[in-house]
């Protein structure tokens, strides 16, 4: 089969034509990605009747709905920040403090797959140890006598299902920081040192402003990670928490709103939040790949 | 004792010694390159001057001072890296300030040495920009404006140019060496290029296997060389594997062809040595009072400004570098040729 | 240089494991209680054993490979489309990748039930039954709703395999010889991308197979549903599981380092969260 690249029609009308090529993946991205969002987005727009409405959106402040939303934001943003900060000095741990090259491969391939067991197995593991009838939590009661559900700790609630989170989140962060804190350039920690400059004011002055960017945006992500996130939750705690993505599974088995726009909106309302965290996360990548190319 | 002194320095890595019995005294303002292959230890004796390695024996004094333990943020020298290293968060001016910064200078003296420096590398406008703004060869004259801020006493490059378009090169070179005279800095500069090598330095230190070969000035090393490393590595070089006939009188053979060096040889008669010469000390044509051989012209390669001719002479290839003149008439391949130089041009080595 | 101390270093690390290691050991401590008073693996023995393991194993699996098939046929020719004809349209397509970001699994399945509950029509006319209606339907919305979920790291891992190799010096080199499109695609730029096929092919695997929120909502006897399922009737059984699951995904991601070795330090997440 013969094909010419350097073909007879003029150039113009060749490249008018060459998008045609992506036309398969254009009618997928429609077909199960912009379909069935724009679907939802002129669902969250009609009521029970099918006219149009604003309602819905109206709606979206009842207190169990604004619950949803409040209580979906803090598990993400305390996930998002201890995961942050934590995943960072694990991975400057295993980056920067001159420990062993097993050390760093063992973790980074452990964290690949800690954050891919997330769902319903990590559910099940963190009931198992944390429980009320948990590993830990008798061995707590019987051993140490510290009963810590007596304390007010409970695994099915915001503290609970955080610390659950924050199981593939660090790793998240190990992941994405590690290979930013290895594109910190040895010789800028020289130069700073020929310079007169302590390991402290490197940091400060230095390597924590060109990274800063990316810290911030994998944290981003990490909101967004958690914010989306629903096998977890839902194997932890079986619905019972009042989480956005809880709800719009409810939503989906039953007209628990009776009123399917309701629920739509609830969806855009979700996705509205991702993109504003996607657009903040692109921006602060576009940053810190200009430094650290 | 000099301004630079490395005492016996010697690093082990491992089991094999990187650089081994370093001995060398800098001068106050001497710019001194250290000269040698990849691997032959002139980075690593350069970052062990600067700190960023600790010597595994031996010395180092600036200025009277014994700086051998001292961590690299207490020594004041001044390093320039071949990537640059600028710090991308920073400006320009940020990058140039930051050593005083570091050091708590006050705001006024920081802004006016900047602007000094700024100056003295001729990018006065460019105090604002980002490094990822700058071109290669602007980005090291900031680099090299961020090492002199700090008023180092010396100043250390390591193989500042290799990163750089040609032209950008040459360029640069000389700026670097203007600069460094006007400011009369010690300067230490490690590089794998002759060229550079000879066209800026004072003194060079020319390096193999983490052995220093010879320490001389260009003229010198170039023509005067010490060892059969530094004959080959500088310049081109026609080594010819003759015959002793008479020590004494400096005479050889070389293929039943008699030549003569104006010093005694040091072999005895019948022992085999090698005759160094450099291609630009032989031309065509016989000539009273030198040296003559005979041959066959086997390659002619015209350069431009040089002519490169390869002139087989029994199982030994001899070559010569002619200046070009319009007149010239390029020889053959195949054409028999003559070739003359005189006698002080040679000079003997033993045959290893 | 100095060589920084070591201790930070090391309780950090050491203060991770442990709240790694915890739940992990519990689960498996807990998974070889079953037979009172003993340790052993008797829930392993029961997890095997129940022919709807095998079952939804099974069908994950092939779900799994078919997406992986899927995601190919569509992401790398496209993906080398772009980088040889059309790179302007390449911000495009970047963020089309993108988005499954913005529209987590939970929401997509929303979207997706909502459309193709109905027949599919342009007009008047009919180009699909309700997808919802049929097995066969359901199960390619599963898949395409996996491709959709694994694309992100499946283009990625596909665009970053292509920029590795100078894609228009290649095409031009094997068209002067004579090489038709196809030939192109099949035999000089594929097997370029094994690597990086293999690390999407098997994160896609790892997605996949563990997966629950599509495979509850499009009602399919997958592996994550039936992991669940059995976590509210039974206790040991679903330890067992776990630990299985996590040494599946722990062989299919040291497969994908020792294929990708050190190319590349991309963060490889993905999975049912």
């Amino acid at each position: 089969m013969a094909v010419s690249t350097a073909g007879s029609p003029s150039v113009s009308r060749r490249l008018s034509l060459a998008w045609l090529g992506l036309l398969p993946f254009f009618l997928f991205a429609f077909a199960f990605l912009i379909a069935p969002a724009a679907s939802l987005l002129i669902g969250s727009f009609r009521d029970s009747q099918g006219a149009l409405t604003f309602q819905n959106f109206l709606d979206l402040s009842t207190p169990s709905i604004r619950n949803a939303y409040w209580l979906s934001i803090r598990v993400s943003a305390v996930t998002a920040v201890v995961g942050g900060v934590f995943g960072f000095l694990l991975a400057y741990a295993v980056t920067q403090a001159g420990l062993p090259v097993w050390v760093r491969t063992g973790l980074i391939t452990f964290c690949g797959v800690a954050s891919n067991f997330a769902g319903v197995p990590l559910a099940f593991a963190f009931i198992r140890v944390l429980g009320r009838a948990g590993v830990i939590s008798q061995m707590l009661k019987n051993d140490a006598g510290v009963d810590i559900y007596q304390l007010g700790f409970n695994l099915y609630s915001f503290e609970g299902l955080s610390l659950t989170y924050l199981y593939f989140q660090f790793p998240l962060m190990v992941l994405i920081m590690a290979p930013a804190l290895d594109g910190l350039k040895r010789e800028w920690r020289e130069a700073s040192a020929n310079l007169g400059a302590t390991s402290l004011q490197y940091w400060r002055l230095i390597a924590l402003p060109i990274l800063m960017p990316s810290i911030l945006g994998t944290m981003i992500l990490l909101f967004g990670n958690a914010f989306g996130a629903y096998a977890t939750a839902f194997a932890l705690t079986g619905g019972s928490l009042n989480l956005v993505t809880i709800q719009i599974g409810a939503q989906m088995r039953g007209d628990v709103l009776h009123n399917p726009g309701l629920g739509y909106a609830l969806a855009l309302g979700m996705v509205v939040i991702m993109g504003v965290a996607l657009g903040l996360y692109i921006w602060l990548q576009r940053i810190s790949e200009r430094w650290l190319r | 004792m000099g301004f630079l002194d490395l005492i016996n320095i010697r690093k082990t890595f491992g089991a094999a010694d990187a650089v081994a019995e370093f001995n060398l005294e800098v001068e106050r303002g001497e710019f001194v390159s250290f000269l040698g292959p990849s691997g032959c230890g002139k980075t690593t004796t350069l970052r062990m001057i600067a700190g960023f390695e600790p010597p595994t024996a031996g010395q180092i004094r600036i200025n009277g001072v014994d700086v051998t333990s001292k961590s690299p943020n207490q020594r004041n020298v001044g390093m320039v890296f071949q990537s640059y290293a600028l710090f991308p968060n920073m400006t320009v001016a940020g990058n140039v300030g930051f050593g005083m910064k570091v050091t708590r200078r006050p705001k006024e003296e920081i802004a006016a040495r900047v602007k000094e420096m700024l100056a003295l590398i001729r990018m006065p406008e460019l105090d604002n920009r980002y490094p990822y703004q700058l071109s290669g060869g602007q980005q090291q004259r900031v680099a090299l404006a961020r090492a002199l801020a700090i008023r180092p006493q010396v100043l250390l490059l390591d193989e500042p140019l290799s990163a750089l378009d040609a032209k950008i090169r040459v360029e640069l070179r000389g700026e670097i060496r203007r600069i460094q005279r006007e400011l009369g800095i010690t300067t230490i500069y490690v590089t794998h290029d002759q060229e550079e090598a000879l066209s800026l330095s004072d003194r060079i230190v020319v390096m193999s296997a983490g052995h220093i070969e010879q320490i001389g000035g260009p003229f010198e090393i170039y023509n005067f060389p010490k060892t059969a490393f530094v004959a080959s590595f500088v310049g081109t070089l026609n080594q010819l594997r003759c015959q002793v006939v008479d020590p004494a009188g400096g005479k050889l053979s070389l293929e039943g062809q008699t030549l003569l060096s104006n010093s005694p040889v040091s072999a005895a008669a019948g022992q085999p040595v090698l005759a160094m010469l450099r291609p630009e000390e032989l031309h065509f044509g016989a000539a009273n009072g030198e040296n003559r051989l005979d041959g066959e012209v086997l390659s002619v390669v015209f350069l431009g400004a040089v002519v490169r001719v390869q002139v087989g002479i029994g199982s030994s290839v001899l070559t010569l570098d002619a200046l070009n003149e319009r007149r010239l008439t390029l020889p053959k391949v195949g054409d028999r040729q003559t070739v003359s130089f005189p006698p002080h041009a040679v000079w003997v080595m033993p045959a290893s | 240089m100095k060589k920084r101390t070591n201790f930070w270093g090391w309780f950090w690390v050491l203060l991770a494991m442990v709240y790694f290691l915890v739940p992990l050991v519990g689960t498996l401590e807990f998974s070889l209680e079953m037979l009172r008073g003993i340790r052993s693996f008797a829930a392993y023995q029961a997890v095997f054993d129940d022919p709807q393991f095998a079952e939804t194993f099974l069908f994950s699996n092939q779900m799994a490979l078919l997406t992986i098939i899927a995601s190919l046929a569509l992401f790398v020719p496209t993906a080398y489309w772009v980088h040889l004809r059309v790179p302007r349209w390449r911000p495009v397509v970047e963020f089309i990748t993108l988005m499954p970001f913005v529209i987590p699994a939970i929401v997509l399945v929303f979207g997706m039930i909502k459309i193709y509950k109905n027949p599919v029509v342009i007009g008047p006319v009919m180009l699909l039954q309700a997808p919802t209606n049929s097995v066969l339907g359901t199960n390619a919305l599963l898949v395409a709703g996996y491709v959709v979920l694994a694309m992100p790291y499946m283009y990625r891992a596909v665009d970053t395999g292509l920029r590795a190799m100078d894609v228009r010096t290649l095409t031009e080199a094997a068209q002067s010889l004579g090489a038709g499109w196809f030939t192109i695609i099949v035999r000089v730029i594929l097997p370029n991308l094994r690597a990086a096929l293999l690390s999407g092919a098997l994160l896609t695997f790892a997605i996949v197979v563990g997966e629950l929120t599509l495979a509850n909502f499009l009602d399919r006897p997958a592996f994550g549903p039936y992991l669940w399922l059995l976590g509210q009737h039974r206790a040991y059984e679903p330890a067992a599981l776990s630990i299985i699951s996590f040494g599946l995904t722990w062989a299919a991601l040291g497969m994908i380092y020792l294929v990708s070795r050190g190319r590349g330090g991309q963060a490889q997440v993905a999975g049912a969260r």
